[in-house]
């Protein structure tokens, strides 16, 4: 089974590289980009019956640090 | 005084950290991140600069799930001492002995300089040796440097006098230009800046001898 990770900074965290990709877009000619949040996505090759509270676990242990980042999982 | 200093893959500040500690007059063990245990009888802690792991995942997070962090953290919740610098740093708020967490430059550039440092407490076994306000200058090398915590923090660590180092011209936009800060007990410090990178005329400067001395003439061992 595999899950997928999304890690992103929490809101109202500023995100300097956002930012710095949300600038190279206007520079590229896209107008209207109002928001740019960079964030990670891991994908997890587990074994069968592994439960989504192991994969919060691991999250919370190792691949968000919760103090800025937020985490979502996707089973399957 | 006995120190110990860790070395992870890719730890490159572990020497002249290792160095610092005895040139301030203390017995240094060097440690292996795969160690299980810290030596026998150590008074402190360094976990040194560098790029542990390649930081890898988010600095220094691999790094504070190692072996020998485990009992750097039992070590530290026991009352002993630790220094975090620079990736050392960014391994204590990765471990949660420091609260917080160190973020991309605002400027997203690698930043290697002298930086000038307020002195923000001397009531801790590290700043003792410098004078209130006093300002230094310390050279820092980090492209995660911007300290970051919620408001609730700041006011903790402002209220508790637990802000050790504030930077005079803020160069990575650290919330309220923080640079070093200490645990609840002042017995944990982490910092961006290199001491040990300032103490010897021919660095160029010798300001952060003061933190050795003072750490080596607090922790005598018994």
């Amino acid at each position: 089974m595999k899950a997928r990770v999304h890690v992103m900074l929490k809101t109202g965290v500023l995100d300097p590289q956002g930012e710095a990709v949300r600038h190279a877009l206007g520079a590229l000619g896209f107008d209207g980009v109002e928001g740019v949040r960079q964030g990670k996505v891991i994908e997890l090759d587990l074994a069968e019956g592994t439960s989504k509270e192991t994969v919060e676990q691991m999250c919370e242990k190792l691949l968000a640090n919760t103090v800025i980042e937020r985490f979502d999982i996707e089973i399957g | 005084m006995h120190a110990a200093v860790i070395t992870f893959p890719g730890s490159n500040c572990d020497r002249d950290l290792a160095v610092a500690f005895e040139n301030a007059g203390a017995k240094v063990t060097r440690v292996w991140h795969k160690d299980t245990r810290l030596p026998d009888g150590i008074d402190i802690v360094g976990i040194p600069g560098g790029f542990s792991f390649g930081d890898y995942l988010r600095c220094g997070a691999i790094a504070a799930n190692s072996p020998i962090c485990r009992s750097v953290v039992d070590f530290a919740n026991k009352g002993g001492y630790a220094l975090g610098i620079c990736n050392g740093f960014q391994v204590l708020t990765e471990t949660g002995l420091l609260p917080g967490a160190l973020m991309r430059n605002a400027g997203l550039k690698f930043i290697c300089k002298p930086v000038g440092l307020t002195v923000e407490t001397t009531d801790s076994p590290y700043t003792e040796g410098y004078t209130q306000g006093q300002e230094i200058s310390v050279p820092v090398a980090h492209h995660d440097g911007n300290y970051t915590a919620d408001q609730d923090v700041i006011d903790r660590l402002n209220g508790d006098a637990r802000v050790a180092f504030r930077y005079v011209d803020n160069p990575n936009g650290s919330d309220e230009a923080i640079a070093g800060i200490l645990s609840a007990n002042k017995r944990v410090l982490g910092m961006m800046p290199h001491p040990e990178r300032c103490v010897d005329e021919a660095h160029g400067g010798t300001d952060g001898t003061a933190l050795f001395r003072s750490l080596v003439d607090q922790l005598v061992t018994a």
